[in-house]
């Protein structure tokens, strides 16, 4: 980076937090988190690939309480990114730039993130038979 | 624009269409294709998840063996790593300023997408054809 004496934006600190810049963050966030869960889906394929005790062994990982609790921090970060994703292709076509549209498109993404991350894992329950 | 009789940039500049960063708008354009394919995909790979959850060795492989899941699947896991490089490389120009670092990033995020996206492929691809 150049060392030049030129003037700086102000600091971070002196912003006051608000929905859309947390939740610009968070696409990133979530985003970076995906990166590395694409880890678990190779494992997951490659262990199919390899045969019964393979995949027997990464069945009873991702099914343990701490490989379940990565799962659903996954899944969240998955829909997160799924529908603000969403939220921004709308944005890259002119749409939603109103500052109430933006509150609301915002709002209305966090709710159904956590909504649909809190379905899918009882269809998922369910379909297990385990409810 | 192209149209604009008050345009300031070159003729040259116009004519690439380039920009500062030398990539045009080929980066962001490839974010948002692999994007729109994601969609779909994903709300097909997380009904398919919601099926397997749970699902012991026999099951799963045989639900990859079919043209369909696995046709998808692989298309899945090209639109993820080609999408999650793209992200990983503009999240590591923005905070790694130090170029040696910066370099090994980027070279680590697009050879690693590549080995892990073939990986991934592979292990469809044998369990298809029955490996």
């Amino acid at each position: 980076m150049s060392s030049h004496q030129r003037p700086l934006s102000p600091h971070l600190q002196v912003y006051r937090w608000q929905l859309t810049m947390a939740m610009s963050i968070l696409h990133r966030v979530t985003g970076v988190a995906l990166a590395v869960g694409t880890l678990l889906l190779v494992w997951w394929l490659l262990a199919a690939a390899s045969g019964p005790e393979a995949y027997e062994a990464a069945r009873a990982c991702m099914g343990s309480w701490f490989g379940r609790l990565l799962l659903f921090g996954w899944s969240f970060a998955l829909f997160y990114h799924l529908f603000n994703g969403i939220r921004h292709l709308g944005w890259d076509l002119g749409l939603g730039f109103e500052i109430k549209t933006a509150y609301a498109t915002g709002w209305t993404v966090c709710a159904a993130s956590v909504v649909v991350t809190i379905v899918v894992w009882i269809a998922a329950y369910a379909a297990m038979g385990a409810l | 624009m192209a149209g604009s009789t008050q345009s300031r940039r070159s003729v040259l500049s116009r004519v690439r269409y380039l920009g500062s960063a030398h990539d045009g708008t080929h980066h962001f354009w490839i974010q948002r294709l692999t994007a729109i394919a994601l969609v779909p995909l994903t709300v097909w790979f997380v009904i398919s998840i919601i099926m397997l959850a749970g699902a012991p060795y026999e099951d799963m492989t045989a639900w990859l063996s079919q043209p369909v899941p696995a046709i998808l699947m692989v298309l899945l896991i090209a639109a993820t790593f080609h999408h999650a490089q793209l992200g990983l490389q503009v999240v590591i120009e923005d905070y790694v300023h130090q170029q040696g670092l910066r370099v090994a990033g980027l070279v680590l995020v697009k050879l690693g997408a590549v080995a892990l996206g073939f990986a991934a492929v592979f292990a469809v691809l044998k369990i298809a054809f029955g490996g």
